[in-house]
């Protein structure tokens, strides 16, 4: 499993590139960091990826996942998570319903899709919060359950856009181990826009550096 | 609070004599004489022979079932539009590409059809649809051979499928703004990424996930559909069935009958239909509660793409034609308005004429000064309610809000009928009748709900920091009120006066019921107008009723930016 970058862009009605061409190979279980000043387009590259760019918006370059093209492919097809700074968790759903509505489709039975719920809440250390309303959940046990619907969708690859951003440093701290163990026990790529130099640090893979350009060499 | 509480107080006797009185004593009035105490006729006992007499009259059972039919079936699909057209304004882009070049201009195309008072649009849809109507000249006679129009009923069609028609062209403009308006407190398109992230497709994602959180925004909205659809008067006259027509045109009928006698039966029946909403209502809310079960069980079993899909690319073909049938009826009212001859299989007029309108603008009927002045003084009276009540409630809390809140939406939830007929009772006892006031009062009634809540939000998301600002640097309370809040607010303050100028031109029985017969409006001269013969008049008055509303929109848009320019210079 790897995600794979080939000169990768994002073209507006007035740039050809907002930023440098990215070429990347992200292999399975890494985590691969992007910084960069703000707003520089690290979540515009972000989106490029997931297949979410608004129609303002248009990638140039290619996109591979496990060497299979996704360059046109949309969102829906391309098996590729997300977690945005703020956790969103549906707020009309209980915590249980949240993780069910991400636990991929091929989980199929009642019985057996609520284990793979309950197991989940096990691992985020909320066992018994099934029922409970997110909106009562604490900053990190928000975060840990946004992380564990993303997984339980099953993906091939996950995005992360400054996930820790909103939580304090020790929170950050946690989640960031969390995260990355998650990583290798998956073994799936993972891409982490960050302006914090730590993450980058903690995250030990290869580190992007984006840059506002206008060139982009093939 | 320690607070002054006098402000509250005074509010909320203003709200529950202005507003809450009327229609709980207009409605106790109706109740009375359902059960035979109508003084007025001599009658002061107890009985239930109007209930008896309501029983026998012919038709009832028919009246019945096409109130039912017409009112559910309408709301049921403007509704459902609404949520693909929400759904659709959400799609990066879809399948008909062609389409997706309106997106940005969707407000502008709505806004004419929501202006429109339900008459205008009734009207236009009969000049429309009718065998001799805009559309059958269009493909008559190179393809349907028809020199003359064809004997058919497509429009007041004994199932009440015109009326179905009319109704959700005019309401899905209404709930589909009003759906994109609340889905704006919603973070959409980041939830949208996320459901596609773990592989939901659009459809599917909208209903498991957008749906549930926008219904409750839309709740009353929704409902208020519901409940003028059963009761709609003036589109019924139009479009509805004769023989026998929808209960609430029924009810109106026997209310207006030579035979006085039959006041009693016709209250029975007033006070029927409001109970027949009140169900309905229950009933509606009951599938939505069964709904959203059916939504949770999905969303637990994981289904990444809805079996509905196809069912709802199928359906949102329909969305622009509904739409077109709706800028379409505007236009040729407008076309009609213009005409001197035009006859049957032609596509245009042969003779065009501006005399309607000339002698219209040199004349100034009565029906357009009345209009003006009602509209003019009710959304001007609604205003400063609005503003009172608003500012009210920001020194007292929410409490005080949710109470008044349903005070507010009262005379939209229980059928006009019901409780007009008592009020113009009552209003006769006091001698007021037929006077410029009391219909004043009447619309008032039905404005301020419309003003207020279309006020609600903006006066909400005032960011309270600049009324900070100015406390701390010294300012009054009502410096800060007058020279802070009202400025700042000063768009959506005119927007919301302008709904209220569309909803005051668009009211037929108040005008009708309080006027008692004596104050004709714009609306009053168009219906009646409109089962006469002249279809260039009808056309004028229909097209009129359109044009008020939406010059008072496009000042409402262009005001601000002057006073900007001015500022500027």
């Amino acid at each position: 499993m790897s995600l794979e970058l080939r000169g990768l862009s994002v073209a507006t009605k007035e740039q050809t590139s907002m930023f440098s061409c990215v070429d990347l190979v992200i292999a399975k279980g890494e985590v691969a960091c992007i910084m960069g000043p703000s707003g520089v387009g690290k979540s515009t590259l972000l989106n490029a990826i997931g297949g979410h760019l608004s129609a303002n918006f248009k990638m140039t370059g290619e996109l591979l996942l496990n060497g299979q093209n996704l360059t046109h492919k949309p969102a829906t097809e391309r098996r590729i998570g997300v977690l945005f700074q703020d956790p969103l968790l549906f707020p009309h759903l209980s915590v249980g319903d949240n993780l069910a509505f991400g636990l991929s489709a091929t989980v199929v039975g009642t019985k057996l899709r609520r284990l793979k719920v309950e197991q989940a809440l096990q691992q985020a250390h909320l066992k018994g919060y099934y029922y409970r309303d997110p909106a009562t959940l604490s900053g990190g046990q928000q975060s840990r359950i946004a992380l564990m619907r993303a997984l339980l969708a099953q993906p091939n690859a996950l995005l992360l856009d400054e996930p820790f951003a909103k939580l304090d440093l020790e929170l950050r701290h946690t989640m960031r181990a969390f995260l990355f163990a998650q990583a290798k026990q998956r073994q799936i790529p993972m891409l982490l826009a960050t302006h914090e130099p730590a993450d980058a640090v903690a995250a030990n893979g290869q580190l992007i550096k984006l840059q506002r350009a206008n060139t982009c060499s093939e | 609070m320690l607070i002054s509480s006098w402000p509250k107080w005074m509010m909320l006797t203003i709200l529950g004599m202005g507003i809450l009185a009327p229609v709980l004593l207009g409605f106790s009035e109706t109740i009375l004489a359902a059960f035979g105490f109508l003084p007025a006729l001599g009658r002061h006992s107890f009985s239930v022979s109007a209930w008896q007499q309501l029983a026998e009259l012919p038709g009832l059972g028919t009246s019945l079932r096409l109130s039912l039919v017409s009112g559910f079936v309408a709301t049921l699909v403007a509704f459902s539009l609404a949520l693909l057209g929400s759904a659709w304004v959400y799609q990066k882009s879809s399948n008909i590409s062609f389409l997706d070049k309106f997106k940005p201009f969707i407000n502008p195309i709505l806004v004419p059809i929501l202006a429109a008072p339900h008459a205008a649009i009734a009207i236009g849809m009969a000049f429309l649809m009718a065998p001799s109507g805009w559309l059958a000249r269009w493909v008559s006679p190179w393809l349907t051979t028809w020199q003359l129009p064809p004997n058919w009923a497509t429009v007041q069609d004994l199932w009440g499928l015109s009326l179905i028609l009319g109704l959700t062209v005019k309401e899905l403009p209404f709930l589909w703004l009003v759906s994109l308006i609340a889905l704006k407190q919603i973070n959409v398109s980041k939830q949208l990424a996320l459901a596609k992230s773990m592989g939901y497709s659009h459809t599917a994602a909208w209903y498991k996930i957008i749906f549930p959180q926008l219904y409750p925004l839309i709740r009353l909205p929704v409902l208020v559909v519901l409940v003028y659809s059963l009761s709609t008067v003036d589109m019924a006259q139009i479009l509805g069935p004769n023989t026998p027509p929808t209960l609430a045109l029924a009810t109106m009928r026997w209310y207006n009958d030579a035979n006085l006698q039959l006041l009693l039966p016709a209250s029975a029946a007033a006070v029927g239909l409001a109970m027949l909403i009140a169900i309905s209502v229950l009933c509606w809310e009951l599938t939505m509660l069964g709904v959203f079960r059916v939504i949770k069980f999905t969303v637990r079993s994981g289904g990444r793409s809805s079996q509905w899909e196809r069912v709802s690319a199928l359906l949102a073909t329909t969305l622009p034609m509904a739409i077109s049938l709706g800028l379409l009826s505007l236009l040729v009212l407008a076309i009609w308005s213009i005409t001197w001859r035009w006859s049957f299989p032609n596509f245009l007029p042969e003779q065009w004429s501006y005399d309607f309108w000339l002698q219209l603008l040199t004349q100034w009927p009565l029906a357009l000064q009345h209009s003006l002045v009602l509209a003019l003084m009710s959304s001007s009276l609604a205003l400063l309610l609005a503003v009172a009540w608003l500012e009210v409630q920001d020194r007292c809390g929410g409490q005080f809000y949710r109470l008044t809140l349903w005070f507010i939406y009262l005379p939209l939830l229980v059928p006009q009928m019901a409780f007009l007929y008592g009020l113009k009772v009552g209003f006769l006892r006091l001698g007021l009748n037929g006077t410029m006031a009391t219909v004043i009062w009447a619309h008032l009634l039905f404005v301020s709900p419309y003003v207020m809540l279309s006020l609600v939000d903006s006066w909400r998301a005032l960011d309270q920091r600049y009324l900070q600002v100015a406390a701390s640097l010294g300012r009054s309370r009502w410096h800060c009120f007058w020279r802070i809040k009202l400025s700042l607010l000063l768009r959506p303050l005119l927007l919301a006066w302008a709904i209220g100028i569309a909803v005051s031109i668009s009211q037929y029985l108040p005008t009708l019921m309080i006027g008692a017969g004596r104050i004709e409006s714009l609306t009053t001269e168009a219906i009646s107008l409109a089962s006469g013969a002249d279809r260039r008049l009808v056309g004028v008055y229909g097209l009129l009723q359109a044009v008020v509303p939406l010059l008072a929109y496009a000042l409402a848009l262009l005001l601000p930016r002057l006073m900007i320019l001015k500022n500027e210079q």
